[in-house]
């Protein structure tokens, strides 16, 4: 063993972080999931992808709530997203323990891309194998945020990542329009996922997350009445059997 | 005699129509000893929310200053000015961070939100917030303040008379205080902007 080689991630000779890289690849190896950011809210979807028939996908989770305002998916390694999953409560809890109020997406983002950064610099450990897709609404509106292995971060309208994210952001370059509104997206989102899916698609194989900005009722917090939340299984077989 | 009333203070803040008033003494004391006639107990956290520190002048200075690097941190972080809301539930934090060795302080906030709604409030030194909709009082002259304020003070005041009625409101408090006194200051924050006025009181 090399005594130099604390660190997994150093700088090979061109300048590149190969360790970075080859998280990038385990990224790019796992289920598709999109994300578009309508004009009153949010929607991200992705595959649940299983490798045996006999796994009973309702107990899986590839989405997770961080709080009421702010919800995640991914693409690549599950048991990373659960360390991060754990990582962003935390934070937006303490973030509210300071404030009383939920975190702005951009501070629960930077507060992630923070802890990724981390593990591409420090000793003994390796970079988180996956990609986030963060869907929040704050006082700026409706907010989506990708955050990658590197801990760089990125504000986006639509976008996809994962497996098929260079068809899937084609097509939604060609259906995204700013004014579409939130059940528009969810169809959207799930068509792009739809567009490089193996198999039958159905409400058990698919995971769709959404966020709405409630209009303002004057003396009441915006904040309050937007939660983020999973659709049920009923829900997504309705916008299912709408596309067939 | 306690340690909150060793350097003798008479703070008030008190809500208007789309403004709040916040004002206080400028004695500093060791106990019946005046030491100073112009010492700050209000300071301005943002254009818009204004705090009164009572309590230990040390303390007053020591919180501020934490308070001061707290909310620019917040306005670096974050890109937006801190609400008032927003400021006494940090502040409260921050109180009950040192529960058990706390600041000898009782703050009041005053301030106007976003949407230029009056916010104000009082805090006891461990962080406990008492928001109130009409006006707010801490300091030696407290009582006296709770007297003044329960017969001046009605709903609906414009700037102007807002100061009027604050004005008398302290003034009358401290003369009956010896603790607090040697002149006066009053901020009156407006969607338009703060008005500072300085009063001249008895100086004995």
């Amino acid at each position: 063993m090399d005594r130099y080689s604390f660190s997994l991630t150093t700088f090979s000779p061109n300048g590149k972080l190969l360790q970075i890289e080859h998280a990038l690849a385990a990224v790019g190896n796992g289920s598709t999931s999109v994300g578009i950011k309508a004009a009153n809210g949010v929607v991200v979807a992705t595959e649940k992808k299983t490798g045996s028939s006999l796994i009973d996908v309702s107990s899986l989770e590839h989405m997770a709530m961080i709080c009421d305002s702010i919800g995640m998916v991914y693409s690549g390694m599950g048991p990373d997203f659960r360390v991060l999953v754990n990582r962003a409560r935390k934070a937006a809890q303490t973030y509210r323990r300071t404030y009383m109020e939920d975190p702005p997406v951009r501070i629960l983002v930077k507060e992630l891309a923070g802890v990724m950064q981390e593990f591409t610099q420090s000793g003994g450990v390796r970079p988180f194998g996956v990609s986030l897709l963060l869907a929040g609404v704050d006082d700026r509106g409706p907010n989506l945020y990708q955050v990658d292995p590197s801990g760089s971060y990125f504000p986006w309208k639509a976008t996809a990542i994962g497996k098929n994210m260079v068809n899937s952001k084609t097509f939604l370059e060609k259906r995204f329009n700013g004014d579409m509104e939130l059940e528009d997206a969810v169809y959207t989102a799930i068509l792009t996922l739809k567009e490089g899916f193996e198999g039958q698609m159905t409400e058990q194989s698919i995971d769709v997350g959404i966020i709405s900005t409630i209009p303002a009722v004057e003396g009441e917090d915006t904040l309050k009445q937007s939660k983020f939340q999973r659709l049920t299984q009923a829900e997504i077989k309705d916008y299912l059997s709408n596309i067939a | 005699m306690s340690i909150m009333e060793y350097c003798g203070a008479a703070i008030v803040a008190m809500v208007g129509k789309d403004c709040v008033a916040i004002a206080s003494d400028k004695r500093l004391g060791q106990q019946q000893l005046t030491v100073d006639m112009e010492f700050q107990k209000v300071f301005p956290i943002t254009e818009r929310t204004y705090i009164g520190l009572s309590g230990l002048a040390t303390d007053v200075k020591t919180l501020h200053d934490r308070l001061r690097m707290r909310v620019n941190l917040y306005k670096h972080r974050e890109e937006r000015v801190i609400e008032p809301k927003t400021f006494t539930h940090l502040l409260s934090h921050m109180l009950y961070e040192r529960r058990f060795g706390s600041y000898f302080i009782s703050p009041v906030v005053a301030g106007l939100d976003k949407n230029n709604r009056p916010y104000i409030c009082a805090l006891d030194t461990i962080g406990c917030i008492d928001s109130s909709s009409d006006f707010v009082v801490c300091g030696t002259a407290a009582t006296n303040l709770y007297g003044a304020c329960e017969s001046l003070w009605e709903p609906d005041l414009g700037p102007e008379e807002l100061f009027e009625t604050i004005s008398q409101t302290l003034l009358s408090s401290i003369d009956r205080d010896a603790m607090s006194g040697w002149g006066a200051v009053v901020h009156i924050i407006t969607p338009s902007g703060v008005i500072t006025r300085d009063l001249k009181s008895r100086m004995d």
